[in-house]
C-alpha cells in the first residue's frame, strides 16, 4: 500500500477528521488511549467492550462511526452491550456522553460491570471457561465433527490486552475508576424543560436536542479538533438507549402510519455528520422488532454503519429446544462498514449466538450439538468390544509392538466416535 | 455521450462502482460534480488514492466539484446565520417544510456549466447515494423531478453524462423507494444492478452484476441486452468473470 500522506479532507483548516490515516511512520499521532489502528486501513478502531463482538466486527468499532444494536424482545442482553460499551470507556478513560429517556443517566452509570483487570480475577475465569470447556470435550462432536475445529471466537480471558477487556456482569464498577473520567448525561426528561436553540428542521424535538446536545459537548470540549491546543487527544463515547421508542416521543414503535416518518432518519444522518467529523464513536440501542413500518428499518440500516441484531430465546420455543440449549440467543449481523477502502473485514462464519454465563457474556459461533444418550452406550458398547479384540490380538505369539498397537486402535475408537460410522467387525485387524 | 446510468444493488453494497466511475471520468479529464450525500471526503479521497486518483488535486485544479452531504447538513442546521450568506445550502430542503430539491438542482447546474476557462471534456454528475434523499425527508416526486431537471441540463444541454447509486431490495417495505428505483430503471440508458449471492455470503464470490444496456429505448425493436457476470472486490481492484469460474472454483 502507498504510503499516501494523511488525507484528512481538512482543507478548511478545521482540523483533525476521525477518518485520518495513522498507519503512516508511527510518529505522527501519539496513540490515543484505548484505540488501535486497524490493520486494513489504518482506521482507528475502539473496543466496543466485547471482545467476541470485536472480533466479529473485524477488529472493533472504528472511530466516527456508530454501531446500532436492534434490542431482543425484551431489551435485556441489548441493555447488556450499551452498558459494556460504557464500561470499555471507562477503562480506557474515554470521555462519556449517555443519553437515555427512560434511566436516568446516574443510574445507567452506577451499573456498568465491574472489570476484571487482577490476574485472581483473570484466572478465576480461566478456571470457569476451561470447566466449560472441558465439559463440552466429552460430548464433542461426534456427527458435526468438522466443525470441532473452529476457533469459538472467543479470545482467551487469560491473555492481557490493552485493547478489550473482559467484565464481570455479577458485580458493579467501583465508584473510584469513575474519578477522572468525564461523563455527560442527557436525560430527556430534565432535558424538554429548556429551550431548543437549534434550527428546528421538522424533526422531533428530543431528537433536535439531544443532536444539540451531542454538538455542543463536541464543539466545546474539542472532540472535533477545534482547539489546537489541546494535546492529548480523547475518544467521546456516546451511548444512546432505545431510540425510536416512544419515550423519545417518536410514534413509530406504536403506531403503523406514524405521523413523522422521518424524524429518525434526519437524526441519523446528522449524527453520522457529526461523528464523522470528530474522535467519537456511538452506540445506539433501538427497539426494531416494536417498528411496524419496515421500511423505516431499512433506512435506518442504509444510514448505520455497523449493524447488530440479537434475538434472545426468552418466550420462544427455542428457550427449550435441546438444539439451542447452551444459548441464550442469536446475533445477526446485518451491516458492517466499508471505511476507506473497497472491502470490509467480515468475518466467515455468519451463524453467531450469544449465551450470559454466571460472569461472562460471549458471543460465538452457533453450534448445534446433538447429545444422545443411547448413542453414548451404543460407542462405550463399541469400545467394550475393541479392547476385548485388543486383547485377544496381544495374546496372539506374532505381535510384536504391542504398545504401538495399543496407541493405534484407540485412534480408530477416536474415529469411530467421531465420524458415527458403523462398528467394525470384532476380527478385523487394526488399520 | 448524454447518457443516464443506474447503478442498483441489492442484498450487498454497490459503492465499488460508484469509486470506479469516479476515477473513471477524472481520468478521463471531464468536469465532475460528485454529490456524496453518505460519507467523507477523506473516505472517498483515499479510496481514490489507491485506484491512481488524487481528489484533493482535482478538486484544485477545478475539476471536481464535490458535495459533502454531511457536512453541508451541519452547516445547515448548526452554522451561524452569517456563514451562508450569498449562496444557500443545497441540502435546504432538510430545514424547510417543502421537499423542493431546487437549491440542489441549482448547485449542480450552477458547478456543470462550463466557465470559458474550462477545458475539460464533457460533464458528468455523480450521485451517492439517491435513496438517502428520500430518508431526509424529500418526497419521491421530488426526487424523480430533480433527475429528470438535472437530466435535461447536464445530458441534452451540454451533452454529459449522469451516473446514479439507488439501494433497493427485494420485498422491500419502502414503496417510496421501490417508486424511484423502478422509475429511475425505465428511464436509463444502462443499468448495472449488483447482487448479493442468493444462496449467501460466499467469501470468494462477493456478488453478481447485472448489465442491462437499454437498446431498446432506441425503438429499433430490440430486446434489452443483459450480461451477468461475477465479481469479487480486491484492495484495489474488482475482478470479473463468468458465473461459476471463480478463481477459487476452476
Amino acid at each position: 500500500m502507498a504510503a499516501a500522506p494523511a488525507a484528512g479532507g481538512v482543507a478548511r483548516g478545521r482540523g483533525v477528521t476521525s477518518f485520518q490515516r495513522k498507519a503512516a511512520a508511527g510518529s505522527r499521532l501519539a496513540a490515543v488511549a484505548g484505540t488501535r489502528p486497524s490493520v486494513r486501513h489504518g482506521q482507528l478502531l475502539l473496543s466496543s467492550g466485547l471482545p467476541s463482538l470485536d472480533c466479529v466486527l473485524g477488529g472493533g468499532v472504528a472511530v466516527g462511526t456508530l454501531l446500532l444494536i436492534e434490542e431482543d424482545k425484551y431489551g435485556l442482553y441489548s441493555n447488556l452491550l450499551y452498558k459494556y460499551f460504557l464500561a470499555e470507556g471507562v477503562v480506557c478513560g474515554h470521555d462519556l456522553f449517555v443519553a437515555s429517556a427512560k434511566e436516568h443517566p446516574d443510574n445507567i452509570l452506577k451499573e456498568l460491570p465491574a472489570p476484571l483487570l487482577d490476574d485472581t480475577h483473570r484466572n478465576e475465569l480461566g478456571e470457569e471457561a476451561t470447566a466449560v470447556k472441558s465439559e463440552d470435550f466429552q460430548d464433542s462432536m461426534k456427527i458435526a465433527w468438522r466443525y470441532q475445529n473452529l476457533p469459538k471466537m472467543e479470545a482467551s480471558p487469560t491473555t492481557s490486552t490493552k485493547f478489550g477487556h473482559y467484565y464481570d456482569v455479577s458485580k458493579t464498577m467501583s465508584p473510584e475508576l469513575f474519578q477522572s473520567i468525564k461523563c455527560h448525561s442527557f436525560y430527556l426528561p430534565e432535558e424538554l424543560s429548556l429551550q431548543a436553540k437549534m434550527k428546528t428542521c421538522n424533526m422531533n424535538s428530543a431528537y433536535t436536542r439531544l443532536l444539540e446536545s451531542i454538538h455542543r459537548i463536541i464543539y466545546q470540549e474539542g472532540f472535533d479538533g477545534s482547539d489546537p491546543q489541546k494535546k492529548q487527544k480523547n475518544i467521546l463515547r456516546i451511548g444512546i438507549q432505545s431510540l425510536g421508542s416512544m419515550l423519545w416521543g417518536d410514534d413509530i414503535c406504536s403506531s403503523d402510519t406514524p405521523e413523522d416518518v422521518h424524524s429518525l432518519t434526519k437524526f441519523l444522518y446528522v449524527l453520522r455528520g457529526l461523528l464523522r467529523k470528530s474522535l467519537s464513536a456511538c452506540i445506539i440501542t433501538v427497539p426494531a422488532h416494536l417498528i411496524q413500518n419496515k421500511a423505516i428499518m431499512e433506512r435506518v440500516t442504509n444510514l448505520s454503519d455497523t449493524v447488530v441484531g440479537l434475538e434472545s430465546f426468552i418466550g420462544s420455543e427455542r428457550e427449550t429446544n435441546p438444539l439451542y440449549k447452551d444459548y441464550h440467543g442469536l446475533v445477526h449481523v446485518h451491516q458492517i462498514p466499508r471505511l476507506n477502502s473497497l472491502i470490509c473485514d467480515v468475518s466467515d462464519t455468519k451463524d453467531l449466538a450469544f449465551r450470559l454465563k454466571r460472569k461472562l457474556f460471549t458471543i460465538e459461533v452457533f453450534l448445534m450439538r446433538r447429545r444422545h444418550v443411547t448413542y453414548a452406550k451404543k460407542v462405550r458398547s463399541l469400545q467394550q468390544l475393541i479392547r476385548a479384540a485388543i486383547s485377544t490380538i496381544l495374546r496372539h505369539p506374532s505381535v510384536r509392538k504391542p504398545h504401538l498397537e495399543i496407541q493405534r486402535l484407540r485412534d480408530v475408537s477416536d474415529l469411530t466416535r467421531t465420524r458415527g460410522v458403523g462398528p467394525p467387525p470384532p476380527n478385523s485387524r487394526p488399520c | 455521450q448524454g447518457k443516464f446510468t443506474l447503478l442498483r444493488d441489492t442484498r450487498t453494497d454497490g459503492s465499488f462502482l460508484v469509486h470506479h466511475f469516479l476515477s473513471f471520468y477524472l481520468r478521463a479529464g471531464c468536469k465532475v460534480c460528485f454529490v456524496a450525500l453518505l460519507q467523507s471526503f477523506s473516505h472517498y479521497n483515499i479510496v481514490a488514492q489507491k485506484l491512481g486518483i488524487s481528489l484533493t488535486a482535482a478538486k484544485e485544479r477545478g475539476q471536481l466539484v464535490f458535495l459533502e452531504g454531511l457536512k453541508s447538513c451541519l452547516d445547515l442546521l448548526f452554522g451561524e446565520e452569517e456563514e451562508q450568506s450569498g449562496h444557500p445550502s443545497p441540502l435546504q430542503f432538510i430545514s424547510e417544510s417543502t421537499s423542493n430539491l431546487k437549491a440542489l438542482f441549482d448547485f449542480v447546474r450552477t458547478s456543470l456549466t462550463p466557465a470559458d476557462s474550462d477545458s475539460w471534456k464533457g460533464p458528468v454528475l455523480l450521485v451517492d447515494d439517491l435513496s438517502v434523499l428520500l430518508s431526509l425527508g424529500a418526497a419521491p416526486v421530488a426526487v424523480l423531478d430533480f433527475i429528470h431537471y438535472c437530466r435535461v441540463v447536464v445530458c441534452s444541454q451540454l451533452k454529459g453524462n449522469i451516473v446514479v447509486l439507488v439501494h433497493s431490495n427485494e420485498d422491500s417495505e419502502d414503496e417510496e423507494n421501490e417508486l424511484v428505483v423502478n422509475s429511475l430503471c425505465h428511464h436509463s440508458d444502462l443499468i448495472l444492478w449488483v447482487e448479493g449471492l442468493a444462496t449467501g455470503f460466499c467469501k470468494d464470490v462477493h456478488g453478481q452484476i447485472k448489465i442491462i444496456r437499454r437498446v431498446s429505448l432506441e425503438l429499433t425493436a430490440e430486446q434489452d441486452l443483459v450480461q451477468i457476470y461475477q465479481y469479487k472486490i480486491q484492495d484495489k481492484n474488482v475482478t470479473f468473470f463468468a458465473r461459476g469460474l471463480s478463481a477459487a472454483v476452476l
